[in-house]
């Protein structure tokens, strides 16, 4: 692995690779001193053209348990906002000698041009691109997904699972990332949105699509994963009639809750809406996993830095 | 160290040959009778079994302390297996290491400390090769994570020499002269399918790291 900018791009190999260097990461995470060495003396850029709270301090936990040093460079305050380009900053962080570049941006394919432009070297990891892919997501969702459905085997991959994706598939890069990565690793999809929130040519992706909610929890998923309800990307709205309606087609409350297998767990990428798109008890319930996907993200950004950066790029071996 | 986890594990005939090009110095018998006798050092070095760990270093360290621990357990007169995983460990030094940024990516092992914890013991150390020292640099950096031994001593199976740090082994089974441009290549039965140390020598430009 060169760079980190798409499930697309990895082999089954490579996201049991990563998974088993974050168990790995997990465990050195409960000992006395949490830092490791291991990428002293590299630097760590995080360059957020878009708002992001959790997925930054994320990385930037991720990056100083390595003991890398990390720059934040946020649009807000930057001179992207003063009419700077893509190209200047890649040059600038370039120059700079960054060793790594984390990107969030509300364009699609944003990781991907940095990667590819050959204006910067470096690694570069996909913190989120629009609607296309959010991969170190998925890859924390089913880093937590496997520890609970698969737990006396820390090596396996989610053969048989079954996940319903529930919500805003359309504004959701969460939601593309996870039926790429959870049916490369064997497990089946099924999104469960209104009509309008699905994509055009989701029919085409590796996953089934209902607009019942209720038909799709009886079927006894293993897991359930609520997206969040995008209102700032909804312009113009339309996209459904009412908030109301909205949450009792679509929202997980506690009466549907109850209607899940035993071992069923439910997952948010967060920031949540409480009591639209998940109620607040059904978050906090037991079987919730919400607050754990969070010490996932680090873990699992842990390794994807590891296995970026921890290496000698002039080979950059397919193989690990 | 050798760090070849390349060499596939061949089902195990009685002792098969060198392969071409290397030769054979410790068999399956040498092996045994050196653990038995760092064992022995182990023990007198201390006083007895108590707040021993053995903790290898992956790969083959890993078997070599449990068999240590084994021979240490039976020294001691202990019932079969018993108190065995307390004595016992591995220390992953993955990401301790000084050399990350010239190797393809490494696959990091598990660790796994005994529940007592390794504060206040004598942690004993066990690889396969003592070589550059930089492996035993890492090690003792891994441990200093995990908590404070009472003191840290090293057992090693081989040492061959060219160290580059300030480092040596207090329990050696075999002390094996080599030249930099030989390989010390040594096979346990629990990862390679039989007992053996071989010296290969490589050819011109094949280097080794550390």
């Amino acid at each position: 692995m060169r760079h980190f900018i798409s499930i697309a791009d990895l082999t089954r190999e490579d996201a049991l690779a990563v998974l088993a260097t974050a168990e790995h990461m997990a465990q050195t995470q409960s000992r006395s001193i949490r830092k490791l060495p291991t990428l002293v003396g590299t630097t760590v850029v995080n360059l957020f053209f878009e708002d992001s709270t959790r997925t930054r301090i994320s990385f930037e936990a991720a990056a100083k348990r390595l003991s890398a040093d990390v720059i934040n460079f946020s649009a807000k305050g930057s001179s992207i906002s003063k009419g700077e380009s893509l190209k200047d900053t890649a040059l600038t962080l370039q120059a700079m000698g960054a060793d790594a570049v984390v990107v969030r941006s509300a364009s699609s394919g944003a990781a991907h041009l940095l990667a590819h432009s050959g204006w910067i070297d470096q690694p570069i990891i996909n913190a989120g691109d629009g609607a296309h892919e959010h991969p170190t997501q998925a890859m924390l969702d089913a880093f937590t997904m496997r520890r609970h459905l698969r737990p006396e085997d820390p090596s396996a991959d989610l053969a048989g699972a079954h996940v319903v994706i529930v919500g805003d598939v359309l504004h959701s890069r969460v939601a593309r990332s996870n039926v790429l990565l959870l049916t490369l690793l064997g497990a089946r999809v099924t999104l469960v949105a209104p009509p309008a929130l699905v994509p055009v040519g989701a029919s085409a992706w590796p996953c089934e699509i209902s607009y019942d909610l209720d038909a799709a929890l009886a079927t006894g998923p293993d897991a359930v994963m609520m997206l969040r309800v995008q209102s700032e990307r909804m312009v113009g709205g339309g996209f459904f009639p009412t908030a109301g309606e909205y949450s009792r087609r679509y929202g997980l409350s506690a009466a549907r809750a109850q209607t899940l297998p035993d071992h069923a767990i439910v997952m948010h990428p967060g920031p949540m809406n409480r009591g639209f798109e998940i109620d607040g008890s059904v978050a906090d319930s037991p079987r919730s996993v919400i607050v754990e996907q969070v010490a996932s993200g680090v873990f699992v950004r842990m390794a994807v830095l590891y296995h970026l950066l921890a290496t000698d790029a002039r080979e950059a071996p397919r193989d690990h | 160290m050798t760090d070849d986890r390349s060499t596939g594990s061949q089902p195990a005939p009685e002792t098969p040959a060198p392969p071409a090009g290397s030769s054979r110095v410790l068999g399956p018998d040498e092996i045994r009778r050196a653990l038995t006798r760092v064992a022995h050092e182990i023990l007198e070095s201390g006083h007895g079994a108590e707040d021993l760990v053995l903790l290898g270093i992956p790969h083959r360290g890993v078997p070599l302390a449990r068999r240590l621990a084994e021979q240490i357990a039976r020294a001691e007169g202990r019932p079969e297996g018993e108190g065995l995983s307390d004595l016992h460990g591995a220390l992953d030094i993955t990401m301790y290491r000084d050399d990350l940024r010239s190797n393809p990516t490494r696959a990091p092992s598990p660790t796994r400390i005994p529940r007592a914890g390794i504060d206040g013991r004598t942690v004993v150390l066990v690889d396969d090769v003592l070589y550059s020292g930089r492996t035993v640099r890492a090690a003792l950096d891994a441990l200093s994570a995990i908590g404070r031994p009472a003191a840290v001593r090293l057992a090693v199976l081989v040492d061959r020499g060219h160290r580059e740090l300030p480092i040596r082994a207090d329990h050696v089974g075999k002390n094996l002269p080599t030249a930099r441009s030989e390989r010390v290549h040594v096979q346990l039965t629990e990862t390679d399918g039989t007992d053996a140390v071989d010296i290969v020598r490589l050819a011109a430009g094949e280097g080794e790291g550390a």
